[in-house]
C-alpha cells in the first residue's frame, strides 16, 4: 500500500489538535498518537541529548550521562574525553582555569558542579583543612598503582597516611624564548626581567598567577621562590611594577600569543614549553639556574561533586597507563608513573624539556602551602595588575 | 462578602506588580544586601568573608585608584566615541535611508549581537595580533606596528561592542521625529544646518541621553574587553572585582568596591536624567 505524500509532511497545527482531541477521547491509541504527531520521534531524539529531558534516577552504580572536570589550558588530549564518552556514555565538560587561587575561590563559593579537578601540590593541604575534598576510595581506582609512582611527586597528595589526591604529572616553571626574535642568551630569571625591559620590550608575558609571577620576581632578586617576608615582597613588587609598562600581557594562557609571535618570551610550564618547542622549534624552554618552581598536578574529587561515580570512573580511566601515555604525548608534561615511562617513545623520554637532568632541577622549589592563602602575596598581585 | 471596586482595583494592581516585585526582591535586593553586609566585614584567613563591622575596606579604596581612574576615563571616552559614530549612522537610518531597505540595514546592525561577545572579541584579538592587520601593514612596507594589548585596542573593542546600543535608541528617537517640523523649519527659511541644530538634534536628545547612559553604565562594569584586548594590563573596576573575588579571595574588599561602583552608577544616572529633563523641558524621558 502506497502512502499519500501528505503523510510524510510534518503535521499541521490543525491536524495536531485534531489528533490530540481524538487521543483524549480515546479513539486512537497512544502509539498511534505519538507516531502521527511526530512526538514519539521527538521524544526519542530529545532523550539522547543530555539535559534536554531529566532522566529517571540512576540505578546504583550507573554513571549518568555527563560530568564536569576543572583543569588547566592545553592540558589534555581532547581524544581522551571522546574515548571516555564512547566507553561509558558519559560526556565530559571541561572547565579551564588560570590559577589555583581561582579554583579555590570557586570551591569556597560552593556548588561548582565539578566531579574531578586538577589541583597543584601546594594547595592540597589547604583543601583538606577546609574540608573541600574527600579522601579517595582507592578500591575504585584499580588502575592506580602506588608502587610504580615516584614518592617525590606523590607525597603531597597524602595527609596523615590517607590519600586525598593522586598525581597527574609533574613539571617545572621556566620561561620560553623565541630565539629567532631574541638573540640575548638567557639563563636566569634575572635575565628574563632584564630582557623583558630591553630586547623584548612589549613582547614578554608573565602569568596571571601570583605563585609563579611573584615567585620568579623573588628569584630574580635572589630571594626564595616562596617568600612571604614583607620586605622581600615589597622589592618584588617594585620590580614587577617597573617591568609592567614593558610587558605584552599578563595572562596564563600564553600559547596563542607566542605562536602568533605577538609575544617573544613568556613564563612557561613544562607542558606548554614542550608543545611550543614541538610545533615552533625556534621557541626554546629555559629553566632558571637561579631557581624557580617544580610542581606536581594531582587529581582530586571535590566534596560536593555532583557525580562522584563518574568522577571515579574518569580518574580510573586516566590512571590506565595506556591512556596516560596518550595524554602524555598530547600534553607534554612528564609522568610520575614508571609504568607510563616504559610505554613512551624514546624521543619523549630523551627530551630535555620534558625530562631535564637532575642538576637543573636542584635549584627549583616546590610551591609552599602558605603562598596560597597569604594575603600579602594576593594583594601584591592585585596591586601589580591594577597599577 | 462583596469586594468593593476600590479593593478589586488594588487586587488587580497587586497581581500585576507582585511578580515583578518578587523578582526584584529576590534577584536584586537580596544579593545586594549580602554584598553590603560583606563590604563591612573582614577577609577570612583562608580567603572569603568573616563577619565584622569595619570601614577598613572603604578606607582602602585608594589601593584601586588606577582601576577607578581607567574606568572613569575610558567609559566616558568610549561612550563619546560611540556617540560620534552612532549619530550619523542613526540619522542616515531614520531620515535618509530608503524605507524599503531600512529593516534590512537595522538587522545588519543587530545581527552581530546574536554571536557571543567573547567569540567576536577573540576575532579582534586575531585581527589585531601579529598575524592580522600588523602583518598586512608589514607587507605594505609600513613596518612593525603593534595593535593588540594597547589602550587603543581596548577603545576599539569598546566602540565595536557597544555601538549598536548607542545607534538603536538614537534611531528610535529620530524615527519618531515629526517630518512636518523639518518642512516647517525649511519653509521659514532655515538652512539645513540650522534645521539640524535647531530642530533635529534637540528632539533626538532623549535618545542620545538614553544611549550615552546605557553605554556608560555598561562600560563601568566592563571586564572582558580590557582583559582580552588590553592583555590584562589596562585594568577596569570590573577586572579589579574579578581579581578580588577569584584570585585574592578578598570578598569584603571586592564588595566595598562593588558598592562604590553602584553608587557611581546611580550618580551617573541621576545626573544624566537631570540633563535630559532640562534639555527636553519635560520629565517624560525614558533613560533605559
Amino acid at each position: 500500500m502506497t502512502k499519500k505524500h501528505r503523510e510524510n509532511l510534518p503535521i499541521s497545527p490543525d491536524d495536531f489538535m485534531h489528533e490530540f482531541m481524538r487521543f483524549k477521547r480515546g479513539s486512537v491509541t497512544r502509539r498511534h498518537f505519538l507516531g502521527v504527531t511526530g512526538l514519539g520521534l521527538a521524544t526519542a531524539v530529545m532523550s539522547r541529548i543530555p539535559g534536554a529531558f531529566s532522566t529517571a534516577a540512576y540505578a546504583a552504580g550507573e554513571l549518568g550521562t555527563k560530568m564536569s572536570i576543572a583543569t588547566w589550558p592545553n592540558y589534555h588530549d581532547p581524544a581522551t574525553f571522546e574515548n571516555f564518552k564512547a566507553a561509558t556514555g558519559v560526556a565530559v565538560e571541561v572547565n579551564v582555569f588560570g590559577s589555583n587561587e581561582e579554583m579555590l575561590a570557586k570551591l569556597q563559593a560552593g556548588a561548582t558542579g565539578w566531579s574531578l579537578f586538577v589541583p597543584t601540590n601546594y594547595t592540597i593541604s589547604t583543601y583538606h583543612k577546609l574540608g573541600l575534598i574527600d579522601e579517595l576510595d582507592l578500591s575504585k581506582l584499580p588502575n592506580f598503582s602506588a608502587a610504580t609512582e615516584n614518592p617525590r611527586f606523590t607525597k603531597e597528595g597524602q595527609i596523615d597516611g590517607k590519600t586525598y589526591a593522586v598525581p597527574k604529572n609533574w613539571g617545572t616553571t621556566g620561561f620560553a624564548v623565541n630565539t629567532s626574535k631574541i638573540k640575548t642568551p638567557m639563563k636566569t630569571w634575572k635575565d628574563f626581567f632584564e630582557v623583558a625591559q630591553t630586547e623584548a620590550d612589549h613582547r614578554a608575558m608573565v602569568h596571571d598567577y601570583q605563585l609563579t609571577t611573584i615567585g620568579s620576581a623573588l628569584v630574580a632578586l635572589g630571594f626564595g621562590f616562596n617568600s612571604i617576608k614583607p620586605d622581600e615582597l615589597a622589592k618584588a613588587e617594585e620590580l614587577l611594577i617597573k617591568v609592567k609598562p614593558h610587558l605584552f600581557a599578563i595572562n596564563s594562557d600564553y600559547q596563542p600569543g607566542m605562536r602568533a609571535t605577538d609575544a617573544w618570551m613568556t613564563m612557561c610550564w613544562t607542558n606548554d614549553g614542550a608543545q611550543l618547542n614541538r610545533d615552533v622549534p625556534s621557541i626554546e624552554y629555559i629553566l632558571g639556574t637561579d631557581g624557580g618552581e617544580i610542581w606536581t598536578d594531582y587529581y582530586a574529587i571535590p566534596k560536593d561533586a555532583p557525580n562522584k561515580a563518574a568522577g571515579y570512573a574518569l580518574l580510573n580511566y586516566l590512571m590506565d597507563p595506556q591512556n596516560a601515555v596518550k595524554e602524555h604525548i598530547a600534553n607534554g608534561a612528564p609522568t610520575t608513573d614508571s609504568r607510563v615511562i616504559s610505554l613512551l617513545p624514546k624521543e619523549i623520554v630523551s627530551n630535555k624539556i620534558v625530562y631535564p637532568d637532575e642538576a637543573s632541577l636542584t635549584p627549583l622549589e616546590f610551591g609552599a602551602a602558605v603562598t596560597l592563602t597569604d594575603p600579602g602575596r594576593a594583594e601584591l598581585m592585585a596591586r601589580f595588575k591594577s597599577a | 462578602m462583596a469586594v468593593s471596586a476600590e479593593n478589586k482595583r488594588r487586587l488587580v494592581t497587586a497581581a500585576l506588580v507582585g511578580p515583578a516585585a518578587v523578582w526584584l526582591f529576590t534577584f536584586l535586593v537580596l544579593p545586594f544586601t549580602a554584598v553590603v553586609i560583606f563590604a563591612f566585614g573582614e577577609r577570612a584567613p583562608e580567603g572569603g568573608y568573616q563577619p565584622a563591622f569595619t570601614l577598613a575596606q572603604f578606607a582602602n579604596l585608594g589601593a584601586r585608584s588606577a582601576a577607578f581612574a581607567n574606568t572613569l576615563t575610558l567609559a566616558p571616552i568610549g561612550a563619546l566615541a560611540c556617540l560620534l559614530i552612532a549619530y550619523p549612522v542613526a540619522y542616515y537610518l531614520a531620515i535618509k535611508a530608503d524605507q524599503k531597505y531600512r529593516m534590512f540595514l537595522i538587522s545588519l546592525i543587530v545581527i552581530p549581537f546574536w554571536t557571543s561577545m567573547l567569540v567576536r572579541t577573540y576575532a579582534w584579538m586575531y585581527l589585531l595580533g601579529a598575524r592580522g592587520i600588523p602583518h598586512l601593514l608589514e607587507l605594505a612596507g609600513i613596518g612593525d606596528v603593534r595593535l593588540l594589548n594597547t589602550p587603543g585596542a581596548v577603545l576599539l573593542g569598546i566602540v565595536y561592542g557597544y555601538l549598536p546600543l548607542m545607534i538603536l535608541p538614537i534611531y528610535v528617537s529620530l524615527e519618531k521625529l515629526d517630518r512636518r517640523l523639518l518642512d516647517a523649519s525649511a519653509d521659514l527659511g532655515a538652512s539645513p544646518l540650522s534645521t539640524f541644530f535647531g530642530v533635529t538634534l534637540p528632539l533626538s536628545l532623549p535618545g542620545v541621553m538614553t544611549g550615552v547612559s546605557l553605554v556608560t553604565i555598561l562600560l563601568l562594569g566592563e571586564y572582558l574587553i580590557p582583559q582580552l584586548l588590553g592583555g590584562g594590563k589596562v585594568f577596569f573596576i570590573g577586572n579589579a572585582l574579578v581579581d578580588l573575588f577569584l584570585q585574592s579571595r578578598n570578598w569584603p574588599f571586592g564588595s566595598a568596591i562593588a558598592v562604590t561602583l553602584v553608587v557611581v552608577v546611580v550618580a551617573v544616572l541621576l545626573v544624566a536624567m537631570r540633563i535630559a529633563w532640562r534639555v527636553s523641558g519635560t520629565r517624560q524621558v525614558d533613560l533605559i
